[in-house]
């Protein structure tokens, strides 16, 4: 290169050379200086290949049933990998190919209801496992195509509705399939029943072995998992990954570079749907029965939470957010589990706020004198203001900080729940010092809400907690715990 | 195909209208390229250079009018197929894939053809040798100037028979600008024909054979560049001397 060539490569210390951005080498320098334990352990972490954390978290998991062996934990270890092998699949779709797909649970039920046909007395038809499997995979791979053929030149909000209303007809066919032309094919309502388990080589795989959770469907389900993943990662880096990335980047560069750009799309719903049908054969087969409403919107929500809240588009992302928010939900089934998810989440948020720092100790110091304060305020006021009830232990602690009545009226609830809401938004505005003091009350406000409003009804509080989890991981992650790091030519 | 494939241009736009919905852009243009030809494009703002490069893509379909290759018609046929067929582009504005690397982007380039070997990475990397130092970077993160050589290189990759360059020359530096324009002289003399749209009317007609002048959707002008170079009324409106 001729040296009156500015953008020469040899960088002169001490600053950018001319013609090289000087955006770029400030970051450079930030990345350098950026150091300490953490940050070279975290080097050291990305330095172990991708296999080895497979292995190790394939190992760790299977360990899992021997040290757990309740009934109960190894069904949530389950469906946990249930919701990654799924998390999988949506992230073909909405990580790699960068298509909005609303109609993603639907394809699980497909492979779902089309094992339970070909598996079940239904038809009389018991075909062995090992044919039916790639059967309903093969099955999910062309409807994803015959959906995505329509919507191939769709992108974006357009997209999100044809697949929404795919989610919808898929409701509205299986519902009414009990008597579609005088044949009875779904079942209807009532679903299908009595669906086979997975059978090979002439044995069956028994669901409950001695009145608990067959632990065997644990790692079958994990050995799929393994494969989906494996595969998946060959397809990542394929010549078709990186057409995907690049399609998902810039449309029409990606165009213009001679990629046919609707074949890729149609590509991606199409294996997508595919490992979603692949999951859907596990879950039949496990519950031996499949009904229109296990394939819901609500199914759809968390799906997606999942794979936001890991990182779309990196695989170990989304199979960590299946991890974390699949367990979470469990454990906000109860409410004396769910109070204890509530304070790890607000510690540990504070804790990611502040690491710790002086900042730390004065806002929790605060928190906690304010509490105190107004309970003793409180009981000597009316002994009623603080009785309300306690299941003991962890929650005797917080029976001493936080006011919970024994009779709330029926106006504080709307108007704690409405403060809290608009007290989370001020501090969003104000910054400095204004901020930490009015963090100390907003965070009493919350334990208050949440005591006494939130634990009133899990239900809906469960989904409330979860988007807290997916907001405040947004705000300090926005790209997901280990999604990529998007670079924007500006 | 009347005519023996030897004799036909390499591309060839016969009388295209493109609209842009209603709006009528490009309005029976022609033009031709041979091979190993270098042609310049010129044209105020907005009078549809970049929308000529995407029809010839196919990127947009004309109304009217037909899109030739080797003297095949290919106004029906995709993108992908005209790619196939020979052409590359180095689009406006570069649209680098921000996040991939450099090699990645340059392998990206060479789809088509199913990867890239190890020649045509050689052949990128001796005109721009700067590019193998940053192979590992993120094209986003690169200057104005690297990005310019990744998004030639990248259109490189995939052995074009022609060329398309729309604004190479934008957003550079003078010292730049020439140097890309020895680049692209050089890449011309390996035997890649040409179609370079300009701003710099002066530089290009320097080193073009032949020139067309574009005025909102028609063809106004065309001829040898030594011819255009003197020509009053071009002068007038883009040499300003
Ligand atoms: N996708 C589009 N939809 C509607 N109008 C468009 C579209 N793309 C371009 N146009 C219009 O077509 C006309 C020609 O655009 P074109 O991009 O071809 O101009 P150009 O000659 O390349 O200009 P410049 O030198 O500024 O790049 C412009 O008036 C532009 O606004
Ligand atoms: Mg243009």
């Amino acid at each position: 290169m001729s040296d009156s060539t500015p953008t020469g490569s040899s960088t002169p210390a001490g600053g950018p050379a001319v013609g090289q951005d000087e955006w770029v080498a400030r970051h450079a320098a930030a990345r350098v200086f950026k150091s300490g334990p953490l940050a070279s352990a975290e080097d050291r972490l990305r330095q172990v290949p991708w296999w080895a954390w497979l292995v190790l978290f394939l190992a760790l998991f299977s360990l899992l049933p021997l040290v757990e062996s309740s009934g109960y934990v190894r069904r949530v270890a389950f469906d946990t990998v249930l919701y990654m092998l799924l998390a999988l699949g949506l992230n073909i779709v909405v990580g790699w190919g960068g298509l909005l797909d609303l109609g993603y649970v639907a394809f699980y039920g497909v492979g779902a209801y089309a094992y339970a046909i070909l598996d079940s007395p239904k038809f009389g038809i018991h075909l062995p496992s090992l044919l039916v499997v790639p059967l309903v995979v093969i099955i999910g791979a062309i409807v994803g195509l015959l959906l995505g053929l329509p919507s191939r030149r769709l992108t974006g909000d357009y997209l999100a509705i044809v697949t929404l209303f795919f989610l919808q007809l898929f409701q509205t066919l299986t519902t009414n399939g009990d008597s579609a032309f005088g044949h009875n094919i779904t079942g209807g309502p009532n679903g299908i029943l009595n669906v086979d388990p997975f059978h090979v080589l002439g044995h069956d795989l028994a669901v409950q072995h001695q009145g608990v959770f067959a632990v065997a469907y644990l790692y079958v389900a994990l050995g799929i998992f393994a494969l989906v993943y494996i595969a998946l990662r060959f397809v990542n880096r394929s010549r078709t990954g990186r057409a995907w990335r690049s399609l998902r980047e810039d449309p029409l560069a990606a165009e213009a570079m001679g990629m046919p750009v609707s074949w890729l799309k149609l590509m991606s719903f199409s294996f997508g749907a595919a490992v979603a049908a692949l999951t859907g054969t596990v879950f039949a087969a496990l519950n031996a029965s499949v009904f229109p409403l296990s394939f819901y919107f609500v199914l759809l929500i968390i799906i997606y939470t999942m794979v936001i809240l890991g990182g779309s588009g990196s695989q170990p992302g989304v199979v960590l957010g299946a991890i974390v928010v699949s367990p979470a939900l469990e454990l906000l089934r109860e409410p004396s589990k769910g109070r204890l998810l509530f304070y790890i989440v607000l510690i540990g948020g504070l804790l990611l706020m502040f690491r710790f720092s002086r900042r730390l100790g004065l806002v929790a110091g605060a928190t906690f004198v304010l509490g105190l304060v107004l309970h003793v305020l409180a009981s000597a006021h009316d002994h009623r203001w603080v009785a309300g009830e306690h299941a003991g232990g962890f929650a005797g602690v917080v029976g001493h900080w936080v006011v919970v009545p024994s009779h709330l009226a029926s106006w504080i609830a709307p108007t704690t729940y409405i403060g809290l809401i608009a007290a989370v938004l001020l501090l969003t505005l104000v910054s400095g010092w204004l901020r930490l003091v009015l963090l100390v009350p907003t965070l009493y406000l919350a334990a208050f809400v949440w005591e006494n409003v939130m634990l009133a009804k899990p239900e809906p509080a469960r989904y409330i907690i979860l988007g807290l989890i997916l907001i405040s991981l947004m705000v300090l992650r926005p790209n997901g715990l280990l999604g990529e790091r998007r670079v924007e030519i500006v | 195909m009347s005519e023996p494939a030897t004799q036909a241009p390499l591309l060839e736009l016969d009388a295209v209208d493109t609209y842009y919905g209603q709006i009528h852009i490009l309005q029976s243009l022609s033009l031709s390229i041979r091979a190993g030809e270098l042609v310049c494009l010129l044209g105020g703002n907005a009078s549809g250079k970049s929308t000529t490069l995407k029809t010839i893509l196919g990127i947009v379909r004309p109304r009217n009018g037909a899109v030739r290759i080797d003297g095949e018609d290919v106004t029906k046929r995709a993108t992908s197929y005209r790619i196939g067929r020979g052409l590359a582009i180095v689009p406006e504005n570069r649209r680098l894939f921000a996040p991939m690397t450099v090699l990645e982007n340059l392998e990206m380039g060479a789809y088509l053809r199913g990867g890239p070997s190890k020649e045509d990475f050689a052949r990128v990397y001796d005109l721009f040798p700067l590019l193998h130092d940053r192979r590992s970077q993120l094209a986003g993160t690169l200057s104005g100037g690297e990005q310019q050589m990744v998004a030639m290189g990248r259109a490189l990759m995939s052995r074009p028979k022609l060329l398309l360059m729309d604004e190479p020359s934008m957003g550079l530096a003078p010292i730049l600008v020439e140097r890309n324009f020895e680049i692209i002289k050089q890449v011309h003399e390996s035997g890649v024909a040409m179609l370079i749209v300009e701003q710099n009317a002066n530089v290009s007609l320097s080193i073009a054979d032949r020139g067309y002048v574009l005025s909102t959707g028609r063809l106004v002008l065309e001829g040898p560049a030594a011819d255009l170079r003197e020509n009053e009324e071009l002068r007038k409106a883009y040499l300003g001397r």
